[in-house]
């Protein structure tokens, strides 16, 4: 009787972690996390890799909000650009679809490395507008350059949901005497939605991923924190596997559900 | 008096004994394949005329060309007073005079019932959201589909889908509607509601242009049949005559396959 209850039960734990792994990934980094504070308190001898990164947590934290600010920003500016870029693509004037194509291949297959620093140097520090001189941060430029490829790859997810709409939604919608744009406005496109979200926050997870290149130019995002830290902390070789595993965690809790997220949608997607 | 005569102007209202569609040695080329090779044709207001023929004739692009979703490169088509094959065609104008329901339905799987039904009117005719929606519930129930509003496309039957395909298009009030074999991708049971509802809307006096596999029907509601084979009518004439005194071997042919 025990037996079988504790059976039932444990086979309910199983069930649990089999539903709900992530979480468990998140529980388990934060314990880890929190494990090793805990024990550089206990023992407080020349301050321990560990001590130092609990120190310095804080420090990182907020230019871990710099890559998530950089991330919101880059996606909403990538999508502005990037769904009339799509639309463009597909347009009946010969030269509005060919210079679409030309800017969507362009940032589509450059590598964002290049992309990061071109923007860096071809942009100016500041900018006149008139009354007043408003300076560009390095943030900012960055967030633009880490938008440009995700614009090219948004613009190319866009052509494709437009062109897998099936032929008869454009007939039925031109034979109730509806123009093209307004086609592509009420018809096409909302129906795009649905095709492109999961590939939409496919690319949002790989430019999140990105971010932390800005850290090359002195922008002090998580990994451009996480590195003053240990340079302000004596630089001691040790800090480094400690540090740098933070960082690794950091990211993957963040990023791991929504790639789970997006697996699901498809999912659904594939199935309906 | 000049200006008056029918010939030249826009304004030029069809007479009663004028044909509202009048179609002339078209021709038309995909490619260097032709697959309209000189068709004529001729449809009376609140006519019923049905276009039967062997699959690949050319029906269902010949009827296409009519509301100018395909072109055609040599002929000419007059619509209610307006040339289609021209450059300087107001398509927008010609489609709220013509509408067309096709094999697939086509309706739009992201809008309920009734949002298909109101959207032309809104969008194009510039309906307010009250009268869109007032007649657009009377086009609903016309096709005998009340309560059915609110529902997805995708939660419909063929038959029914099929139905609202046909409301939709009412409600832009065409004077033509266009059929381009709109039961061939129904079950046999859910045939029979979409052509009741065709039969009722010719028994209103629409003009209607159907192209077909259903043979009964087509024999019992059309005031004229043409029969399309290789891209040239081969023989037309009224029901009677087509169906039971087909002079062309090819008719005869192929009658006598399908029936």
């Amino acid at each position: 009787m025990i037996r079988d209850k504790v059976h039932a039960r444990s086979s309910v734990l199983l069930m649990n972690v089999t539903r709900i792994r992530w979480q468990h990934v998140v529980g388990a980094a934060v314990l880890t996390v929190v494990a090793l504070a805990a024990t550089l308190i206990l023992q407080s001898e020349p301050e321990s890799p560990v001590a130092t990164l609990v120190r310095w947590m804080p420090f990182i934290l907020e230019g871990f909000g710099l890559n998530l600010v950089m991330s919101f920003l880059a996606m909403l500016l990538a999508t502005l650009l990037g769904v009339p870029l799509g639309v463009a693509q597909v347009s009946r004037v010969y030269l509005v679809r060919t210079v679409a194509k030309g800017v969507t291949h362009l940032f589509r297959n450059t590598p964002w490395l290049v992309v990061l620093f071109t923007v860096m140097y071809v942009m100016p520090m500041t900018v006149d507008l008139g009354l007043t001189r408003v300076d560009i941060s390095d943030w900012a430029k960055a967030t633009l350059a880490f938008a440009l490829p995700v614009m090219g790859n948004i613009s190319e997810i866009v052509r494709g949901a437009i062109v897998s709409v099936p032929t008869g939604q454009w007939d039925s919608a031109q034979g109730l005497a509806l123009t093209r744009r307004q086609t592509m406005t009420h018809i096409i496109l909302p129906q795009c939605v649905k095709r492109s979200l999961p590939s939409w926050m496919n690319w949002y997870a790989l430019l999140t991923l990105a971010t932390p290149m800005a850290a090359i130019l002195g922008v002090r995002e998580a990994v451009g924190s996480a590195q003053a830290a240990m340079e302000a902390g004596g630089g001691r070789p040790d800090f480094l596997i400690p540090f740098y595993l933070f960082l690794l965690c950091l990211f993957f809790i963040y990023i791991y559900p929504i790639a789970l997220l997006t697996k699901a949608l498809e999912k659904k997607h594939a199935a309906s | 008096m000049q200006r008056h005569e029918p010939y030249g102007a826009e304004t030029a209202s069809v007479s009663a004994d004028a044909p509202i569609v009048s179609i002339r040695d078209v021709r038309k080329f995909y490619g260097s394949l032709e697959v309209l090779k000189g068709i004529s044709l001729d449809v009376l207001k609140g006519q019923v005329v049905c276009i039967i023929g062997p699959s690949g004739s050319g029906k269902s692009t010949l009827i296409r060309c009519i509301n100018g979703l395909s072109d055609v490169q040599q002929g000419s088509i007059s619509v209610a007073g307006t040339e289609v094959n021209d450059a300087r065609l107001d398509v927008v104008a010609l489609r709220r005079k013509v509408g067309i329901v096709f094999q697939q339905y086509n309706l739009f799987p992201h809008k309920t019932v009734l949002e298909n039904v109101m959207l032309a009117p809104r969008l194009v005719l510039k309906e307010s959201r009250a009268s869109a929606e007032q007649r657009a519930k009377a086009l609903i129930a016309k096709v005998r589909l009340t309560g059915k509003e609110d529902a997805y496309p995708g939660e419909l039957s063929g038959g029914q889908q099929q139905r609202v395909a046909i409301a939709r298009s009412l409600a832009m009030r065409p004077e033509i509607m266009l059929f381009d074999e709109v039961t061939a991708a129904l079950d046999p049971e859910t045939v029979k509601e979409v052509l009741t509802t065709i039969r009722e809307l010719a028994a209103d006096g629409m003009t209607c242009i159907l192209v077909t596999h259903e043979m009964g029907f087509a024999r019992e509601v059309a005031d004229h049949i043409y029969f399309t084979d290789g891209g040239v009518i081969v023989e037309h004439g009224p029901p009677a005559e087509v169906f039971s005194n087909a002079k062309d071997p090819r008719t005869r042919r192929f009658l006598s396959q399908v029936i």
